[in-house]
């Protein structure tokens, strides 16, 4: 199982628009460079990437919650 | 001698000490956030202080160089590798042409300074090559930095590497941070109670927090002293007929989550501003990651200047360090 770290400090979200679908849902196929989230900082949102590709085992952070850089966001399964 | 961006980070800029002089055209003086550590890092290299480096904010960049060099990387704490070999913040070392360096997470901070012997040297406007991206001014065409780009660097003097700074002289934040405040020309404009609540609440970094200005939630929101609006200022109490805005002043638009304006502010507006961060803690603000607590605190001129001397102090033993 690979942990999908915060590339930076600031809110996470799951959907890349309030009234989209999370980018992810468990057990979703996951491919490398797949976008998971968004990190938002400075009015700027960055994307959250899979590094390795497997199963999406689910997000670990909530939706909207305030992450430091290095945060756990999300877990992959291979 | 160039460094070619592999990838660019978030934001990274090319910063030195920024442009003095055209703020009353409403160009800000800009240059890096934390002054200090870019000061240092130039140190560090044998460059002059105010040579131009990168700043980049909360991710650091992925930069290949391309002709041997030594480097120094100051400010926020974050690891790195040099071609997957571990090497120390606060301190020179050596770089070969075609080694890469990279980073891993922030851990404390937000801004990192990456200086290299000779310095970045891309053309400057207005007397520095600080990059102010509104005014497409300094940097890159005005911009920030970006994958592929292949930044000329000066010829070095020639420092060794292995130089470091210590502990005790390097700036880190901690959270909870004070910040200290010099009360202003509005400060009137607030109610008692609202001049007692601000002092006294935690305040917590906003995302939006930047290089023009960091905003701060969560305290209670500010009363105004009622008026009668003068003519050209808005019905909001918290609006006054335009006026000067200085660096580090503190507006709080509508009473209710602070403004601290930065390096790259705006000059002036419409909003009152109930005082100013002294001088000596501007620094320590670039540092700030966001949901950091914060609690200001009143000071006088006296310690303002104080603080400021302190400041300059440690700048001092920096240099005589490594002079």
């Amino acid at each position: 199982m690979a942990d999908i770290q915060a590339p930076a400090p600031g809110t996470f979200y799951h959907r890349p628009s309030p009234e989209e679908d999370p980018f992810k849902a468990k057990g979703d196929t996951v491919a490398e460079g797949d976008v998971i989230g968004l990190v938002e900082v400075m009015k700027t949102f960055v994307e959250v990437k899979a590094e390795t590709a497997g199963t999406f085992g689910g997000y670990v952070a909530d939706n909207e919650s305030a992450v430091k850089a290095g945060a756990v966001l999300a877990t992959v399964e291979s | 001698m160039t460094l070619e961006i592999i990838k660019p980070g978030i934001s990274t800029t090319i910063q030195d000490l920024g442009r003095p002089g055209y703020f009353h055209l409403g160009i800000p003086e800009g240059g890096a956030m934390d002054r200090l550590a870019l000061r240092s890092a130039n140190l560090l290299v044998g460059n002059p202080e105010d040579a131009a480096c990168l700043e980049a904010v909360f991710m650091g960049p992925e930069i290949k160089f391309g002709a041997d060099g030594v480097v120094a990387v100051t400010g926020a704490e974050m690891p790195m590798t040099l071609d997957g070999e571990p090497r120390e913040a606060w301190t020179s070392f050596e770089v070969k042409a075609g080694q890469t360096l990279k980073f891993g997470f922030l851990t404390t901070g937000a801004r990192l300074y990456i200086a290299i012997s000779g310095g970045i040297d891309t053309p400057a406007d207005l007397g520095s090559r600080s990059t102010y991206p509104i005014g497409a001014l300094g940097g890159i065409e005005g911009r920030a930095v970006q994958e592929g780009d292949s930044l000329p660097v000066g010829s070095a003097s020639g420092a060794a590497a292995g130089r470091s700074i210590p502990e005790e002289l390097r700036r880190h934040p901690s959270d909870p941070e004070e910040l200290r405040v010099l009360p202003g020309l509005y400060w009137d404009r607030l109610t008692d109670a609202a001049k007692a609540s601000f002092f006294e609440d935690e305040w917590m970094v906003a995302s939006e927090a930047d290089r023009m200005g960091y905003r701060f939630k969560g305290g209670r929101a500010l009363d105004f002293v009622e008026r009668e609006a003068p003519f050209g200022a808005g019905a909001d109490p918290s609006n006054i007929v335009d006026g000067c805005y200085s660096y580090g002043s503190i507006q709080v638009p509508g009473g209710t989550e602070p403004i601290v304006l930065h390096r790259d502010a705006v000059s002036g507006g419409g909003y009152f501003t109930l005082g100013a961060i002294i001088s000596a803690d501007m620094d320590l603000i670039g540092q700030l990651q966001p949901n950091t607590t914060v609690r200001f605190k009143r000071v006088d001129m006296d310690e303002a200047l104080a603080a400021r001397k302190e400041q300059s102090a440690v700048l001092e033993k920096i240099r005589s360090h490594l002079g």
